[in-house]
């Protein structure tokens, strides 16, 4: 990883990393009252001081090749496959001792940080931007490249964007365990980690122009078109629903700038773009990459291509208000949110059918191979969760499923079924690229992890589907006398055969990641063999592996 | 569009463009893809026409239908209590004794109090009103202040130990921990309040029966009254029967006289209407008779 980083780079990095250390001090001094966000500095300071001594331990290697300059840099890659696949594991398990926390509230053990308010963001967090985000810049990366046939602007800037994402998200979970939150769902941790991840989006964004600008092909592909809209939007999102007020410079705790139901409305077009542009946009960026070099097909139509992403991007922007359906919110932001979603399904369904079809041609490899089934299922639930999100937000429709398990069997529809099934699918397509292997260590493995993730996702998605329905209608029952005929504890008793089944599915989908983490690990690790072998040299009676800058396929 | 070259599978041509292996086709949008966009777009038009849907500076556009989600709200609960008026009504004018003659009401009052019980009461009391650890079995009939209704309807209207301003009060001394008692007396008493409700003792206790017993004349007839049958107007339990709050084993009694108890329930009055606190009266009555 170091060595691949010129001197001026290294010492780029002694700077960066001691001005990041000098935060982590001034954060330990002025949180010296405030236990969370001294806490933090000394996570900050411990990072920056680790990082400072790998540097330096490397500082006199020499310096990497000019050759270096006609090949791809996907070191940054690699530590993001790694760096999401643990994140996977973590946020799913967390997922599961939250499931299993509904059906069986005990398992907190009287630990204020094992309750269940702590670590239900630790799960949503650690899988959505964890998994996802790490899978995003990984993959992101990759594909920039080779779509733009440029090598990325220099090797300092991809290593501070990944290493400094992932430390925004050990202070984001960190500090929920610690109790610390800005209550807004999604948006969660306080004012010095939101500052840290725009600096660090706005990085990631200079890269992504930075490399474009010096591509040799004359178009830039759809994939890029997406990631290019999740970085920007999501940039412009974070910064405006973080906008608050810390209750002083020495205190974790800040206040949003916005109240009430400006407050609402800011934080749920916050919170439904970022499905839209972090967990679709980034997603659908995967999607046309990988999905047509796994098939070996064109992709169906460049056309529908174009009115899937304007209609998306335009759509999405608006949808937010139906989440506050029936509230304080004013009518008529309500029709807007409404309305624009109905018609986001066109483009919505566009998209996943331009998928579909680029497999005509192709169906017989989906039969044979689990990774392009992988990516198929994908968009199978992709079509499936925007029509129903489209469904949901109607507004009669919402009168019953809203704060019912009917949402998060939605969400868990398109998070699990859409963005875990084509980030695995996507990843088994890499990794053997990466480490310049001829196939994963065990296809076998990813078939059996295929299974254990579709028959998870489809058991979590039909628990929550009929404990939602049933929650909703007996909330709204009325008796004969006109009072209502359930209580709030029977619906929950309703419930709680649901849950059950919600955690299995949950676990089922958990040893699905495992699986496919361990056939990563040993890829990797089958690839560290043949290099030994390689470097042994000829007194192994091996064939010498064809190791090239690419390989076929890549 | 210069075009390249055409795939066999679908016999259309490529775009031409191609990005590390991945080229694209020209298929033209499907006319099913307009269709419903062209569908939708018609629906949001005409749906905008007929709902608030813009905003106009300070005003929005309020639709053909001069629809508004909060007029229709305050209807639906006005037509709601209208129809529930029906019996409610009757519930606020009869007295007790006439609703509880009134099978009528008194099946209003099983279907109206279960929920509303369950939602407000059971967090503490139970869904079948029974307690738990610290919260009184309502379906016992052994009732601190009074068992009649209006004594009740008065406890769920005021509280006890609450915030409100003629809240019941209600409290047991600290008689270990604050030193009126010592160790050996609290022990003696323990024996006998355990002794007055009939419970097998041990031998060590057995003896400390007489001492117990002046013990109990000097510090606890004041509430608990001479026979340990309690008293309702400061809500003391009766000790010789078979339900504790606390628990009525050695230890939990001990805990009880060493460290007091200052039981808690909130007032409704804020909460709960008059008519609701009454079907909650009745019903809570009605607990008992499962037992």
């Amino acid at each position: 990883m170091l060595s691949g980083l010129t001197v001026s780079e290294r010492q780029l990095s002694l700077v960066v990393l001691g001005l990041l250390a000098v935060c982590g001090l001034a954060m330990i001094g002025a949180g010296r009252n405030d236990d969370a966000l001294g806490t933090h500095g000394f996570i900050v300071l411990g990072v920056s001081l680790g990082l400072t001594f790998l540097v330096i331990s490397r500082y006199f290697d020499p310096e990497p090749s000019q050759e270096r300059l006609s090949e791809y840099y996907d070191d940054p890659t690699r530590a993001g496959i790694i760096l999401a696949m643990v994140w996977a594991v973590i946020g799913m398990f967390v997922g599961v001792w939250v499931a299993a926390l509904l059906a069986w509230p005990d398992l907190t053990f009287d630990a204020a940080w094992a309750s269940f308010g702590r670590l239900r963001p630790v799960h949503t967090n650690g899988v959505i931007f964890g998994f996802g985000g790490n899978a995003l810049i990984a993959t992101s990366l990759h594909v920039l490249q080779r779509t733009s046939r440029a090598r990325l602007p220099d090797q300092f800037s991809p290593w501070f964007v990944l290493i400094g994402y992932n430390l925004f998200c050990i202070i984001a979970a960190s500090g929920y365990l610690m109790g610390l939150t800005q209550s807004k769902e999604y948006a969660e941790p306080e004012w010095y980690a939101d500052i840290w991840l725009v600096i660090v989006w706005v990085v990631y964004f200079l890269i992504y122009i930075r490399t474009l600008q010096r591509r040799k092909e004359p178009h830039i592909y759809v994939a890029n078109w997406y990631y290019m809209a999740f970085i920007l939007v999501v940039a412009v999102l974070h910064i405006v629903n973080n906008l608050a007020l810390p209750v002083s410079l020495g205190h974790a705790k800040s206040y949003s700038v916005f109240s009430g139901v400006q407050d609402a409305m800011v934080q749920w077009w916050y919170g439904h773009n970022a499905v839209a542009f972090f967990l679709t946009a980034g997603f659908l960026g995967m999607l046309y990459y990988y999905l047509p070099k796994r098939a070996e097909r064109p992709i169906f139509s460049y056309r529908l291509s174009i009115i899937s992403f304007w209609g998306i991007t335009f759509m999405y922007m608006w949808a937010g208000s139906h989440h506050l359906h029936y509230t304080a919110l004013p009518q008529w932001v309500q029709t807007l949110g409404m309305t624009f979603s109905v018609v986001l399904l066109v483009p919505s369904w566009a998209s996943a059918g331009n998928a579909l079809a680029t497999l005509n041609g192709a169906w017989h490899r989906v039969r044979d191979d689990a990774t392009l089934r992988f990516m198929m299922v994908a968009a199978v639930f992709y079509g499936i969760s925007t029509f129903e999100g489209s469904f949901m937000a109607i507004r009669a429709v919402n009168s019953l499923s809203h704060y019912t398990d009917w949402t998060v069997g939605h969400v868990h529809a398109g998070a699990l079924g859409w963005v875990a099934m084509i980030t695995f699918g996507s990843f088994y397509a890499l990794v053997p690229w990466m480490w310049k292997q001829g196939r994963m260590y065990s296809p076998k493995l990813v078939e059996v992890h295929f299974w254990f993730a579709l028959a998870g996702t489809v058991i979590y998605v039909f628990a929550m589907w009929n404990s939602g329905i049933i929650q909703g209608l007996m909330w709204r029952t009325y008796n004969d006398s006109g009072t209502l005929a359930y209580s709030f504890i029977d619906s929950l008793v309703a419930m709680h055969p649901y849950y059950i089944a919600r955690t299995v599915g949950g676990l089922f989908f958990l040893i699905g990641a495992v699986v496919g983490a361990y056939n990563i690990a040993m890829t990797i690790r089958m690839a560290r063999a043949a290099k030994v072998r390689e470097e042994a040299g000829t007194d192994v009676p091996l064939p010498r592996p064809v190791a090239t800058a690419m390989q076929a396929g890549e | 569009m210069e075009l390249g070259e055409r795939d066999p599978v679908t016999g259309r041509h490529t775009t031409g463009h191609e990005w590390n292996g991945i080229e694209e086709l020209e298929t033209p949008v499907p006319r099913v893809v307009l269709f419903f966009l062209a569908a939708t777009t018609l629906f949001a038009i005409g749906y905008w026409i007929l709902m608030p849907a813009w905003p106009l500076g300070v005003s929005y556009t309020k639709g053909l239908l001069g629809f508004d989600q909060r007029e229709v709200v305050t209807r639906q609960v006005r037509d709601a209590a209208f129809a529930r008026a029906a019996w409610t009504d009757r519930i606020a004018r009869a007295s007790f004794e006439e609703i509880a003659a009134d099978p009528t009401l008194m099946r209003h009052v099983r279907e109206a109090g279960r929920t509303l019980f369950a939602d407000n009461c059971a967090v503490c009391h139970g869904v079948k009103g029974t307690g738990g650890p610290g919260f009184p079995n309502l379906a016992a009939g052994a009732w601190l202040w009074g068992g009649d209704p209006a004594t009740i309807a008065e406890t769920i209207r005021i509280g006890i130990n609450s915030t409100h301003e003629g809240t019941r009060v209600s409290q047991m001394m600290a008689f270990g921990r604050d030193g009126v008692l010592t160790g050996q007396q609290v022990l003696n008493v323990g024996a006998y309040v355990r002794s007055l409700s009939g419970q097998s003792l041990s031998e060590a206790e057995r003896g400390r029966l007489a001492a117990g017993k002046e013990v109990f004349a000097a510090n606890c007839v004041v509430c608990h009254g001479d026979n340990g049958k309690g008293k309702h107007d400061v809500g003391a339990p009766d000790l010789t029967d078979q339900f504790w709050i606390y628990g009525g084993d050695v230890q939990s009694v001990h805990t009880t006289i060493y460290g007091g108890r200052q039981g808690y329930m909130p007032h409704w009055q804020d909460r709960l209407s008059p008519v609701e606190t009454k079907l909650l009266t009745l019903y809570v009555l009605t607990l008992g008779d499962r037992q």
